[in-house]
């Protein structure tokens, strides 16, 4: 009984650590190689405009780096702290590619943002542009090599085990996982998504309020040209990535689709009451596209897809009786509706602006404006309904197949130490979170390259 | 030499990096509060530290990534058994990390004495924390055969870890004021030369303690033999005689370079006394991890070598080249920021609507 509450303690602390973390992560990933856009443009065109924008857009990247860096160190933490277990257990293999992004990625993304920062009179302008390209690198590979991380314990590859433990057999195998490999593609769209959404939303304020329209017009477009593609091929490649799912982790996807029973062509269910637990399996009202889940589960419209009893006496034959290994299926059907639903939001509010701003009427068009600026909370929403489906999904496994979560805290960490840090976390979290919100908000509604933009209190800035 | 000794030496490093840079932006940040006259020097205080910290930092990540991948059963027992004191440790570094950043975002003064106080809070606290932890690694803490903690909290302090927490806090205080006397000039530099005049004989006190008792904690509780632990703790205390006699002679350089090769050769003091030891277990010693039952199979010590090689060396080239570029002392007059550049790039001050 003690046990399982440390467990689900270290969980809820786990969760609310990395998805908070994730909150600042992809801004960074998406917003980091927009400035560098910006920053070029200005250096081959040596229009001050780009500049302005530059300086406007590094700021808002530079207070949500901080705050990503800040909460990142708490993760690489976490694992030892509260999950001493599965570190025993994994860190031949997971270690690996944790010290390689410190030492490659991580060393880089932080040097060279500290040169761009301070070395606008220092470095010749070729050169300084370079450190921005340089730290946007280190900030891609760095993803890289967390997703490699990640990826191993959804689908663990290039292992044998050896005395209870898991010992690396090929790094080859390992930093070219497939699903490792979709999950970075699909991460890093997340990013520009991020990044081109939360810029045109931004610029959709300075519309509304008819501030600085020409420069702002400038930014909207490279916004728009950036999230028209990213967020269709995005559509695509989250299919794509569904189908290394089905292959790997099959319980994860039929808890998604709450497909209790194995079909054959399966239809997709948009919409459903009921039918998530063993005891009510048939929904009571639901909206159905028929074949989609085959088409989407494994590329073929006749495409078989498992269904939750029976993987479930599949995994009880394999790994031993008493353990339930399906995962909560309403929330990972629902969290794999919200991010699929907001990523063709994004998508429609990209395709509407493309076409204002092409009929010269993005300026005007106040319900528009007004759209996009609420828009820029459904990144956010769809990449923590992400990783709640992949991580949730993946449960009771803390690595597929291998360790059960149930069996992988840390002995030593009592509830009493548990809950004093969760209660620290939390507050910490939310007081950063207000921070930064108001920080963001009142350097998103600056005038760029103003004199207020330095000092925004110093005179109160408009509109906050 | 076998690869696990080989990962012993190299954390050892990245440990010694770790503290070498980062102990002087600690130093800076503990001096914030004391040393500078006026919101001017507290700026350029800061600007001596701001292109470097983030880096200097990641030290302390990759040293964390290479235990974990290295010796992965030390990393757990470590982490888990001093969960509280790592707790504390996090929410410092957190507070320090967003206090570079957002203090400047505002010109209230109360702000900016909220985020300077956070700096310098911060500053205090990690090393003093990292002190009393690697103390701890050293005088041993109770773990049971599968290399769990078993103690409390309090279990973790005791007379030799705590001042082991509390001379690396002078001591980085006086190596952070001997690197103020590197980069500023004018007042601020004559008052960092009297600060680190002033923090000199403190300085080797606490470095020459620290050295001594590891010492005789690794010989009277670990049955280690005085040679070669003994070996470094005499350089430690010579290293910090000798930055003293620099400090006073007013050759900063020199001095700089001493109380950096007394950090390098403190953590070398703490490694040669734990070796092959890395984590001790008292009172039964012989749950006490070590190079050989804590570290990963032969397999990723080779893959994690071959990067390390290939890496490291690029790591150094480019921080040294980014000190090599900051390495003009901090005047206050030039900022070198965007926010300059944007006004001095254009022929008149511009008014914020002007272009609509």
């Amino acid at each position: 009984m003690i046990a399982s509450a440390v467990v689900d303690l270290s969980r809820i602390q786990f969760a609310t650590t990395s998805i908070y973390h994730f909150l600042f992560v992809p801004l960074t990933l998406g917003l980091g190689p927009l400035v560098a856009v910006m920053q070029t443009l200005w250096h081959r065109t040596k229009d001050e405009r780009w500049l302005r924008l530059t300086h406007f857009f590094g700021t808002l990247f530079l207070i949500n780096f901080a705050i990503g860096v800040a909460t990142g160190l708490v993760q690489e933490f976490e694992f030892g702290m509260n999950w001493s277990v599965y570190s025993r257990f994994v860190g031949n293999v997971f270690g690996a590619p944790l010290a390689m992004e410190g030492l490659a990625a991580f060393m880089l993304e932080s040097t060279f943002l500290g040169l761009w920062i301070f070395g606008w009179n220092r470095l010749s302008p070729r050169l300084h542009l370079a450190t921005l390209w340089i730290a946007v690198a280190g900030t891609w590979l760095s993803g890289y090599f967390i997703l490699v991380a990640n990826s191993w314990m959804q689908h663990p590859v290039g292992y044998k085990i050896v005395n209870g433990e898991a010992q690396l057999t090929s790094v080859w195998a390992l930093l070219s996982n497939g699903f490792a490999l979709r999950a970075y593609v699909h991460t890093m769209l997340a990013g520009l998504i991020f990044g081109s959404i939360v810029m045109l939303g931004i610029c959709c304020w300075h519309f509304l309020r008819g501030r600085e329209v020409e420069l702002f017009r400038k930014a909207a477009k490279l916004a728009l040209i950036v999230a028209v593609p990213v967020t269709l091929l995005q559509l695509i490649v989250g299919n794509r990535f569904g189908e290394a799912v089905t292959s790997a982790q099959a319980m994860k996807i039929a808890a998604s689709e709450a497909q209790w029973d194995t079909c054959q062509p399966c239809s997709f269910s948009l919409f459903q009451i009921g039918g998530f637990t063993k005891t009510d399996p048939t929904p009571s009202f639901s909206i159905e596209v028929p074949r989609l889940l085959s088409y989407m589960a494994t590329g073929s419209f006749s495409g078989r897809v498992q269904g939750l009893n029976q993987l479930q006496q599949q995994e009880r034959k394999q790994f031993g009786r008493g353990t339930n290994y399906m995962p909560n299926v309403r929330v990972i059907y629902w969290s794999m509706r919200v991010m699929a639903y907001a990523g063709v939001l994004m998508f429609l509010v990209a395709a509407a602006g493309a076409w204002l701003y092409r009929k010269q009427k993005l300026e005007k068009a106040h319900w528009f404006q007004r759209t996009a600026i609420g828009a820029i909370a459904l990144p956010y929403i769809a990449a923590t309904a992400g990783w709640i489906l992949t991580e949730m999904g993946r449960q009771p496994w803390i690595v597929q197949g291998l360790l059960l979560t149930s069996k992988a805290n840390s002995p030593s960490v009592s509830t009493t130490w548990l809950a004093i840090s969760l209660a620290v976390f939390i507050t910490l979290y939310v007081a950063l979170g207000v921070v930064d919100f108001v920080l963001m908000r009142r350097y998103a509604r600056v005038d760029p390259g103003s004199h207020e933009d330095k000092a925004p209190t110093a005179q109160p800035a408009p509109g906050f | 030499m076998s690869l696990q000794e080989l990962w012993f030496i190299l954390i050892a490093v990245l440990w010694a990096g770790y503290f070498l840079l980062e102990g002087f932006d600690f130093g800076v940040g503990m001096l914030l509060p004391f040393l500078p006259r006026d919101e001017a020097q507290r700026e350029m205080m800061f600007e001596t530290i701001g292109p470097v910290w983030d880096g200097n930092e990641v030290w302390l990540v990759v040293a964390g990534g290479a235990t974990f991948a290295a010796f992965p059963a030390w990393y757990a027992s470590m982490f888990s058994g001093f969960y509280l004191a790592l707790l504390l440790l996090l929410v410092l570094l957190i507070i320090r990390v967003v206090s570079f950043e957002w203090r400047e975002k505002s010109k209230s003064p109360r702000w900016r004495s909220v985020w300077l106080g956070a700096n310098a809070l911060g500053s205090f606290g990690i090393p003093l924390i990292w002190g009393i932890a690697f103390a701890n690694l050293l005088f041993g803490t109770p773990l049971d055969s599968t290399g769990d903690f078993t103690g409390t909290f309090r279990d973790l302090f005791h007379p030799y870890t705590v001042v082991a927490g509390v001379a690396l806090v002078v001591y980085f205080a006086f190596h952070g004021a001997v690197f103020l006397t590197l980069r500023t000039s004018g007042d601020l530099l004559a008052r960092a030369r009297q600060t680190a005049r002033r923090l000199a004989l403190p300085a080797v006190a606490a470095a020459a303690i620290f050295a001594v008792w590891t010492v005789v904690v690794a010989v009277d509780r670990n049955g280690k033999n005085v040679f070669p632990p003994v070996l470094p703790a005499a350089l430690v205390i010579a290293a910090a005689a000798l930055a003293v006699i620099c400090v006073i002679g007013g050759r900063s350089g020199w001095s700089f370079m001493m109380t950096s090769l007394g950090v390098v050769l403190l953590v070398a003091t703490i490694s040669t006394s734990l070796y092959p030891r890395v984590m001790v277990s008292s009172p039964s010693f012989s749950n006490s991890l070590t190079i050989q039952n804590a570290s990963s199979a032969h397999y990723t010590l080779v893959v994690l070598t071959v990067v390390a090689l290939i890496v490291l060396p690029i790591v150094l080239l480019y921080q040294g080249w980014t000190y090599h570029v900051f390495r003009a002392r901090v005047t206050g007059e030039e900022t070198g920021s965007l926010a300059e550049l944007l006004h001095t790039g254009t022929d008149q001050p511009r008014s914020p609507r002007a272009t609509i």
